[in-house]
């Protein structure tokens, strides 16, 4: 039936959650910047550029006093992040070149999350799934924010902030530990058969998604303090770069296939 | 006016860098390192973002309410509590801590 979630595409589902967060950091953003930059360009901001990280850094700029060029240039720093997200999509994608154009424009972090399929494959199918849920919220939150949520007061007051950083965590620990989170639904048993498919976890298992998680939360640690908001994650990104040495595992993985 | 421009901007140039990767390199297998380090962008990504959503604000590092209820919510997503549940648990969490506070 349609109307069981079961049926819907599966990031229309898996983006359901994120729906009261998004709906309550959009009412944030109105509220702070309707009485900035007005109703109706707050809400075409968020409708156009859809996307938290950058109109905040933006907005933060204006408000301590910056000028225009200064809250672009802060605002599009924060979302040098898509760039490599991006690059990581690409070889999931079909195709042609306006419609891989039109897919990546439907980007967003919790998408690239959701989307993500584990040894760099991604679900382009779910990504842009998961789109519609976040854009309608975001904007909608907005609305709400500009319209005057002082009856209800500051959203960013009932902690639903938290949310974001769990999860992404849900989705995050079945990559990290494919052997142990198995409970977590089709994909980490996707990626436990994977991980087992070698001769046991212990030989195949694959410690090199857990090492660049600890760097990029270094990285990100470190960072935070000295550079504008979205920056971290930009060069968190760079911990993927251990990649660039091939793996020993591999190696001892292809023998093992070979003997069977 | 500056106010259009800057939306304007941001608009285009957020599409852009969205929009570069899948455009120049789509539905082609990179070569074997790149693919190595296409593998582990989403763990690096998705950690960072772990990261911002946890411990700071703005540009500051803080350990508040958000930090025990993602520790929390954290060790029940490793005794595989469903998401949604662990997402339950932290939001109340926090919640708790805040109204204590």
């Amino acid at each position: 039936m349609w109307w069981t979630p079961r049926a819907w595409p599966e990031g229309l589902r898996a983006s359901m959650p994120l729906a009261l967060p998004i709906a309550a950091v959009g009412m944030s953003f109105g509220l702070l910047a309707g009485p900035l930059l007005g109703a109706i360009p707050s809400i075409l901001m968020s409708a156009v550029v859809w996307s938290g990280t950058a109109q905040f850094a933006a907005l933060s700029i204006l408000t301590s006093g910056g000028g225009t060029a200064l809250a672009a240039g802060a605002g599009l720093l924060a979302n040098t992040r898509f760039l490599p997200m991006g690059f990581a999509l690409a070889p999931s994608m079909k195709g042609r070149p306006l419609r891989r154009l039109l897919t990546g424009a439907l980007l967003a972090d919790a998408s690239f999350v959701i989307g993500h399929r584990g040894g760099g494959r991604f679900d382009i199918s779910a990504v842009a799934w998961a789109a519609p849920v976040q854009y309608v919220t975001w904007v909608g939150g907005t609305v709400v924010g500009v319209a005057g949520a002082t009856a209800i007061g500051d959203p960013s007051r009932w902690g639903l902030d938290v949310l974001f950083p769990v999860f992404y965590l849900s989705l995050l620990l079945p990559d990290l530990f494919p052997e142990h989170i198995q409970a977590g639904g089709r994909r980490a048993r996707r990626q436990a058969d994977r991980a087992s498919s070698g001769r046991g976890p212990a030989s195949s298992r694959n410690l090199r998604p857990i090492i660049v998680a600890v760097l990029a939360a270094a990285i990100t640690l470190a960072l935070t303090p000295i550079a504008p908001p979205g920056v971290p994650v930009l060069v968190a990104a760079a911990a993927a770069l251990i990649g660039l040495r091939p793996p020993r595992q591999s190696m001892t993985q292809a023998g093992v296939g070979d003997d069977a | 006016m500056k106010t259009w421009l800057l939306i304007a901007v941001l608009a285009v140039g957020t599409v852009l860098m969205k929009t570069i990767g899948p455009v120049l390199a789509g539905g082609r297998q990179p070569p074997a390192p790149l693919t190595r380090i296409i593998a582990l962008v989403a763990p690096a990504v998705i950690s960072a973002l772990i990261v911002t959503g946890t411990f700071t604000k703005g540009q500051q590092l803080i350990i508040d309410a958000r930090a025990a209820g993602v520790g929390v919510a954290a060790v029940a997503l490793w005794f595989r509590v469903p998401a949604v549940l662990a997402m339950l648990i932290a939001a109340i969490v926090c919640a708790l801590l805040r109204l204590a506070a």
